[in-house]
């Protein structure tokens, strides 16, 4: 009961002391919840960006994956000769190679006829390259000439491509090469390519004339089941000549996702705005507290006549600093997750609302708050009770 | 008996160094258990000092006073806010606090008191606040109720917690003479009922008669009256 009233009387009086003046319990909540929006949604954009960066290779079914050592990303690859991919099955390990070829290019919408880049990638309909059920259904179908399968979550300004098909209006140019969209597939666009194309390795060469299969992008590599990746990948490593990198499955993820985060400012530019989100908030939350010191100033020092210690109020600021963090953090919360759901229809970025982003953000709130209460209550030495007679 | 407030030769001093102001020279006097003393004495003679001290509001450092067998020359903060608790302060200004009822206000005082159950704490909060008249407005707050009745409810603050000493600096300041008068008389009735003793100052030539006893208080120093 003791422990209790200790901490539940000073939130009361916290809480009364906020609710009296709408105004300002207003202002401070509004600044809580512009601090809270505006770290959501940088955090919201970074995820979304490393999410688009790897929706490519995380779709990829292999165990190990090779690329040109000077590929920065994948979606700017370097080629490299098939011959270089071949001798992994030198290895006892290696169960099977399959070569992935990449390249962007101009699609036109059929309605519209206008142009955008996507991006295009080819493989062997023999091999299960991607982990996406869709494109593996119709590997069969895409032996057939010029057929290709369109991934709806490709922008809207590509077309209603699913409408098109059931219309039976599904041929189109690539490259100003005609081909017919047979099926649909899920991946998600990512910052360099707005949309994506799969098809077959021999279609992808008829798109573009001037590639040749011996010259590949990317080289999957899929080992015997039990053997152990890293013990492999060393051992390929010695084999093969240094013109090639080789990545576990979640080296390729960290590869491509460093490659935003690091080569490109983005990883900082976004922790930037993290942080200018965090201290406008504290500024925010440190001037309300402030203020209502300066004003509660004579009633504390009359509490403090009364014989309330000094803990007492030091817990009364940070109550209402408490208060203020989850008064503020609620609304902002609700607002991210429209404002996710708005970025998610309207500019196709995968952003979700994962638990650990509303525990981080809530966490940096509670932060905020507590340090602004922490550098507020050097303002309670002013209520002197001496001074009330 | 020994007396509840003992006050011997207190000397206090503003400032420090050549700018050190002495304001109370040497003060002596005992009061005892229920006894109503009026302090009076030009502006600037040391009332409110001396109040402040009794208090345990403000340090002092030379002689001796004891407040509820507690000495406070030399005394640690702590000391201080144990016998504070057992004081109720009544100000020039109301003091209340603007956020609260009036009932709420009164509480503040029964929260520091761990014993009582938050029941308890209503219902002697209602029933102080009616005592002084106020038992139809305990749910106002400060600005919605007049200068006098402000003033009956930090008397009902002051009273609730059954405190053994009140002290009351100017307490008739604000007020007109007709709600001076009122507030006065209702401290007293109430204080003389539990045995409370008060010490007031005042200027106010009007209350005189509530007092047991008049000190005057000129330049740091008593003239019994
Ligand atoms: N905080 C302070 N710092 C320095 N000097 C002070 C302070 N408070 C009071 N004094 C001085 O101490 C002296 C006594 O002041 P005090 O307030 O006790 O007088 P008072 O008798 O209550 O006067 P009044 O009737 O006008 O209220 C005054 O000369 C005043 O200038
Ligand atoms: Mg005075």
């Amino acid at each position: 009961m003791n422990y209790i009233n200790w901490l539940y009387f000073p939130l009361r009086l916290a809480w009364r002391q906020l609710i009296f003046d709408h105004t300002k319990l207003m202002v401070a909540i509004c600044g809580v919840l512009f601090a809270c929006v505006l770290v959501f949604m940088q955090l919201g954009f970074r995820d979304a960006l490393y999410a688009s960066a790897t929706s490519a290779p995380v779709n990829l079914d292999g165990d190990l994956f090779l690329m040109h050592k000077q590929s920065e990303a994948m979606w700017r690859p370097i080629e490299f000769n098939r011959s270089e991919l071949m001798r992994a099955l030198g290895n006892p390990a290696v169960a099977d190679v399959f070569p992935l070829y990449l390249g962007l290019a101009p699609f036109k919408n059929i309605e519209t006829r206008v142009k955008r880049t996507l991006m295009v990638y080819g493989f062997d309909p023999d091999s299960s390259s991607f982990r996406i059920e869709a494109i593996n259904n119709k590997r069969e179908a895409l032996k057939l000439k010029d057929t290709v399968l369109f991934d709806e979550y490709s922008r809207p300004e590509f077309g209603p491509i699913g409408n098109l098909i059931a219309a039976n209006r599904n041929l189109t140019e690539i490259r100003d090469y005609s081909v017919a969209i047979i099926g649909l597939f899920r991946m998600g666009v990512s910052f360099a390519a707005d949309g994506n194309v799969v098809t077959s390795d021999l279609n992808f060469m008829r798109i573009f004339p001037e590639r040749n299969l011996e010259h590949i992008d990317v080289g999957i590599i899929k080992l015997v089941p039990g053997s152990s990746q890293t013990y492999v990948k060393g051992e390929l490593e010695k084999l093969l000549d240094e013109s090639t990198n080789i990545f576990t499955y979640e080296e390729l993820l960290h590869f491509e996702r460093d490659y935003w985060a690091n080569m490109a400012p983005i990883g900082f530019i976004f922790g930037f705005g993290t942080i200018m989100g965090w201290v406008v908030g504290l500024v925010i939350v440190y001037q309300i507290l402030f203020t209502d010191i300066t004003n509660h100033r004579n009633e504390f020092a009359t509490l403090k006549a009364m014989g309330y210690s000094q803990g007492y109020f030091i817990r009364v600021v940070f109550a209402s600093a408490l208060l203020l963090a989850i008064l503020g953090f609620i609304p902002g919360f609700m607002l991210a997750l429209s404002l996710y759901h708005l970025a998610e229809s309207q500019i196709f970025m995968p952003m979700p609302m994962t638990a650990a982003k509303a525990t981080s953000v809530l966490m940096l709130i509670l932060s905020m708050c507590f340090i602004a209460g922490l550098i507020a209550i050097r303002k309670l030495k002013d209520a002197d009770p001496a001074d009330m007679f | 008996m020994q007396p509840i407030i003992d006050v011997q030769n207190l000397n206090f001093s503003f400032g420090s160094g050549a700018l050190v102001q002495p304001v109370l020279k040497g003060i002596t006097i005992s009061i005892q258990q229920g006894e109503i003393v009026l302090i009076t004495g030009p502006s600037g003679s040391g009332k409110t000092t001396f109040l402040s001290v009794i208090g345990g509001l403000r340090q002092a450092y030379t002689g001796s006073v004891v407040v509820l067998g507690q000495q406070f020359i030399r005394s640690s903060e702590q000391a201080r806010v144990k016998v504070r608790q057992q004081i109720g302060f009544i100000f020039q200004q109301h003091n209340l606090l603007k956020s609260l009822t009036a009932l709420q206000n009164v509480s503040m005082t029964l929260e520091m008191n761990s014993q009582l159950s938050e029941q308890q704490r209503q219902e002697r909060a209602t029933a102080m606040l009616t005592a002084v008249g106020l038992g139809d407005k305990i749910h106002y707050k400060p600005d919605q109720l007049s200068g006098g009745q402000r003033q009956r409810v930090s008397i009902a603050r002051a009273l609730v917690g059954q405190p053994k000493i009140v002290l009351a600096d100017e307490p008739t300041a604000s007020l007109d003479k007709q709600n001076g008068y009122e507030a006065v008389s209702i401290l007293k009735k109430l204080a003389k009922e539990s045995r409370t003793t008060i010490l007031l100052v005042t200027h106010d030539y009007r209350i005189l008669d509530v007092a047991d006893r008049i000190l005057e208080l000129e330049d740091g120093l008593i003239r019994t009256a």
